[in-house]
């Protein structure tokens, strides 16, 4: 069979990744070669790069599916949708670290670049149409994330969680990567259209359900569900602020959708084999999430484990494996971008005297010292804890709207029940801020950390009244998928 | 009167108050005092049109009126909005509690005054919306919206527990919601809509009802507060500020009954039927145990909490017989016992605004010293007690004679509680009002000022008012009240003949 020939149409379909690879490494060139002073440059490049991606995912043409590279490759409304939200995830990622590197005097162009590369991993794998391209995505995503964890090299802790991240990956890629061969081995095809076809046609054997559970659990490792969670609240503590800033958002909105779009679009005709995964997957990340971070004192540790339940909650809309349940999925991980980013602005801006301060406690009394910030942190904790009109409460509301759907309600009662005890620890930052006396201020909140706050937190605050643009593209992106 | 919105008008204009209050600049006196006015203003002009909803109110159909719809969600879920006869008290109950809550505040809080004020308004908003909307989600965003601004009330200008109170009423009252959200979510695949007014014409199965029902019940159990998921109540009145206490009992507690009255009888009659002895148990053990544990309270905020679950037992009881003098009652009686009891609230204000105490101890002999607020004082204990010629009395006596029509050892045991709520009112007033002056710390205190008749007066004067004379609010809901009893009463007997037709066929 001859290689595909390179056409103008698949230039046009691939031109964000083409622009995100060539430009990724452009800037390395000149980050390279240029003496001093090439973080500035290099960001701002970086910062083109991914608007223009953002923009060229959006021109494209929404409508039926296109297959590319002999259905490697898919460009439907769901990657469409999924590949904005990654590249706003990066774009929030780069323009919040720009105020972290100048006061941690680090000079490192390659983060920026990093973040580039890791960014086109996540488009490869939103688009993947089989298990090899699936891979491939991963990988690039996945080393330059462990590289960009341990960025700050004199610091222990970052090493220490690029490390762990590494040494768990790997084991986690290693676990996907046999899945996916005895998948092959098991239907003879890569491509997950052809393998729907057969495990329809042939049904599932057990080396193909052997296949399933190491893919679904490479998979779970990397949107951090239980019980592969474990490298979350580490990396996060560990990581640089802004880092683990982008490991909540962006590489979870693409993990997820591999994980949606592998089940639904590979597996679809033995989706009570996987459901009962799934099922168990969500309860427990929902249940972990809502009770360990009640006792936690650092706020990222704290994220952490906040950002394993809302990941519990997102696969409740995969549980459902309908199309209300992929919509749910998609409309939960926007929102919970925008509010996960919102979050971590807050925590970069906890800074005193030039020096990152992390303790919970050290936000007692914001609500006099800095109001605003206290005010927009709190409609954001709120928001996560899922309470209305918030746009937190949205997302919670489709995932379980869809669970009920499919008649999975000890799931959807679990899952509310969770977040009543989640609800908890949000609510103890907020008494923090709002209920105690003040701990003394904290330094003034940079222009781009503000910018990031108020975009987040007007999202959060006003989707109620706008729903509508948001929640009709979310559905023709699930629909894509049916 | 369907040319303008005139219900969304009615209630988003509070937080067009909140957000000029949010605007203005400074935290002095003056701009304190600026904030209190926008406030004051806001909820006024709110409550002079929300009357425009009672005098162009027909009470002759009970269809919904001011009728207003925007798409919204997609699919079924719209914007709706609209008032029946069971609804419309409400919202003006509503908008005529906030300026009384604004007034009351004028001195009390002190600090961070903008905060405080923008939050009442924004609750205002919610809680109108509450009893406006007619979409199940629209519904629950009102709901629970509601108690991110209460928890904020409670924690930050209440008393010395204010954060244990205000985490066990956000978290409890969220619990008993989230299981409601459930049941509403399957509603919407079983009915395929959440048009609240097509919802009500729909036939629910019923084991189905039986499910939903219960998951309602969670919900509104805790919000009325009914027994024994009430004891976020008396934490929370006593840690709230004077008019958080007052909206909370006021207003937050109508909203169980709201939802009774809205969702449980008519969508799921039934299951209404099925678990009414159960209602009517949890109720007369509300009445007669906490009118006991009212009896032994040192705190009079404490004490008259109790009361207020006792006299919510009345209206569950009330509204649960499904008969029409029963839900009349119920409906009565939640509207009197806002304006009674917030206005009690407000007189335990005035007297802590004075002494910072709320100790039944610390007081004795005011009428020494404060004739005017005793008179005052006095004709809500009786409204409290249901003395005959006060509003208290009309929905008691109302719920009393539904409960003795379809139980009677139910309306036994709960004129006990009458008796109950009689001995403790009145040892309460006895304690604070009555008697010599003995405290050396009361022989200066000062009757009650111009703003604080401005407040009671009103109070007084539609207290009495609906007592001698209920017409107003009876007639205005008469239509919707009978048709929800009609159609509830039609259910049961559709269903009895449905079982024993197929007992006959056998």
């Amino acid at each position: 069979m001859p290689g595909p020939a390179i056409t103008p149409e698949l230039l046009v379909a691939m031109s964000p990744e083409l622009l995100l690879a060539v430009g990724a490494m452009v800037l390395l060139m000149v980050g390279a070669f240029s003496r001093e002073g090439a973080l500035g440059i290099v960001t701002g490049g970086a910062i083109a790069l991914i608007v223009t991606a953002a923009a060229l995912v959006l021109i494209t043409p929404g409508g039926e599916p296109q297959t590319y590279f002999g259905g490697s490759i898919v460009i439907d409304d769901f990657a469409r949708f999924m590949k904005t939200l990654t590249l706003i995830g990066s774009l929030a990622a780069i323009v919040m670290s720009i105020d972290w590197m100048r006061t941690a005097r680090l000079e490192a162009f390659e983060y920026p670049v990093l973040i580039v590369l890791a960014t086109l991993g996540m488009l490869i794998m939103v688009s993947a149409g089989d298990l090899i391209a699936l891979y491939m995505g991963l990988e690039l995503q996945s080393l330059a994330l462990y590289v960009v964890a341990a960025i700050q090299r004199d610091s222990s802790r970052s090493t220490e969680a690029g490390l762990k991240y590494f040494a768990l990956g790997a084991l986690s890629s290693g676990m996907l990567l046999y899945g996916c061969s005895l998948i092959y081995g098991f239907t003879g095809t890569v491509e997950l259209e052809a393998i729907a076809n057969i495990v329809g046609r042939e049904g599932a054997s057990l080396g193909l359900i052997f296949g399933l559970v190491f893919l679904v659990a490479g998979l779970a490792f990397k949107v951090s569900a239980v019980p592969f969670h474990m490298w979350t609240p580490d990396v996060y503590e560990g990581a640089p602020t802004p880092v683990a800033a982008f490991f909540a958002a962006a590489p979870k909105v693409a993990a997820m959708a591999i994980f949606v779009r592998t089940l639904i679009s590979g597996f679809p005709t033995i989706t009570p084999e996987w459901q009962q995964i799934i099922i168990f997957v969500s309860v427990a990340s929902m249940l972990l999430g809502a009770f360990a971070a009640i006792g936690q004192r650092n706020i990222k540790r704290l994220m952490a484990y906040s950002s394993i339940g809302h990941m519990g909650f997102a696969l409740v809309g995969l549980a459902a494996g309908s199309e209300a349940g992929v919509r749910g999925v998609i409309i939960y991980m926007t929102l919970y971008l925008f509010m996960t980013i919102g979050a971590f602005a807050c925590i970069l801006a906890m800074r005193r005297n030039e020096a990152a301060v992390e303790d919970i406690e050290d936000l007692s009394g914001l609500s006099r010292t800095n109001p605003a910030m206290a005010f927009v942190l709190a409609m954001l904790l709120f928001s996560l804890a899922g309470i209305p009109p918030l746009a937190g409460f949205f997302a919670k509301f489709y995932v379980f709207l869809a669970a009920v759907e499919a008649e999975l309600y000890p799931l959807a009662v679990i899952g509310v029940l969770a977040s009543v005890v989640g609800a908890y620890y949000y609510l103890r930052i907020v008494k923090l801020m709002y209920f105690d006396e003040p701990a003394p201020a904290f330094d003034r909140m940079s222009r781009e950390l503000a910018t990031v706050l108020g975009i987040s937190g007007f999202v959060t605050i006003l989707f109620f009244a706008f729903p509508w643009p948001i929640i009709q593209a979310a559905s023709a992106a699930a629909k894509s998928l049916f | 009167m369907s040319g303008w919105p005139i219900l969304s008008v009615i209630t988003f204009l509070p937080l067009v108050g909140a957000l000029f209050v949010a605007l203005i600049r400074g935290d002095d006196a003056i701009a304190q005092r600026n904030a209190l006015f926008v406030a004051l203003w806001a909820t006024l002009i709110t409550f002079l049109l929300s009357l425009l909803i009672w005098i162009y109110f027909d009470p002759n159909t009970d269809e919904f009126q001011f009728v207003e719809e925007f798409p919204w969600l997609g699919g079924a879920i719209n914007y709706r909005m609209g008032v029946d006869g069971i609804s419309m008290l409400f919202v003006i109950l509503t908008t005529f509690l906030m300026p009384f809550c604004i007034l009351a505040s004028w001195h009390a809080i002190k600090t961070r005054v903008k905060e405080y004020i923008i939050a009442f308004l924004v609750l205002e908003t919610l809680m109108i919306g509450v009893f406006c909307a007619l979409d199940l989600v629209l519904f629950y965003l009102f709901f629970e919206g509601g108690l991110i601004p209460m928890f904020l009330i409670i924690g930050v200008w209440g008393g010395a527990r204010r954060v244990y109170a205000s985490y066990k009423f956000f978290l409890y009252t969220l619990l008993g919601s989230v299981l409601m959200l459930i049941a509403m979510m399957a509603v919407y695949w079983e009915a395929g809509t959440t048009n609240i007014v097509e919802l009500l014409e729909y036939d629910f199965p019923a084991g189905m009802q039986t499910w939903l029902w219960l998951a309602f019940f969670a919900s509104f159990a805790v919000k009325m507060p009914m027994w024994p998921v009430h004891t976020w109540l008396p934490d929370a009145h006593v840690e709230a500020p004077t008019a958080g206490s007052v909206i909370l009992a006021g207003i937050l507690l109508k909203m169980g009954g709201y939802g009774f009255l809205r969702f449980s009888l008519p969508m799921f009659p039934l299951a209404s039927d099925v678990f009414a002895p159960l209602v009517f148990a949890l109720s007369v053990i509300a009445i007669i145990y906490t009118s006991l544990v009212a009896l032994m309270q040192e705190d009079i905020k404490k004490l008259i909490a109790y009361s207020s679950v006792a006299h919510m037992g009345f209206v569950t009881m009330g509204i649960f017989t499904g008969t029409v003098q029963g839900i009349h009652g119920g409906l009565f009686q939640m509207i009197s016992h806002g304006i009674v009891s917030g206005a009690l609230f407000l007189c335990v204000g005035v007297i802590y605004d004075r002494m910072h105490t709320r100790n039944i101890d610390a007081y004795g002999g005011l009428v020494n010293r404060m004739p005017l607020y005793a008179v005052a004082f006095m004709v809500f204990t009786m409204a409290n007690v249901g003395l005959p010629g006060t509003s208290g009395f009309v929905g008691e006596f109302l719920t009393l004679l539904a409960a003795f029509e379809t139980n009677t050892w139910v309306a036994v045991l709960a004129t006990s509680g009458v008796v109950l709520s009689a001995a403790y009112a009145l040892w309460l007033y006895r304690r604070v009002v009555f008697g010599t002056l003995e405290k050396d710390s009361l022989k200066s205190i000062m009757d009650i000022d111009r703003r604080e008749i401005v407040i009671l007066a009103p109070l007084v004067l539609l207290t009495i008012l609906f007592g001698v004379y209920p017409a107003p609010l009876l007639d205005v809901t008469a239509v919707s009240v009978e048709a929800l009893a009609q159609d509830y009463q039609a259910a049961i007997s559709a269903a009895q003949a449905q079982d024993s037709a197929s007992l006959g066929g056998l």
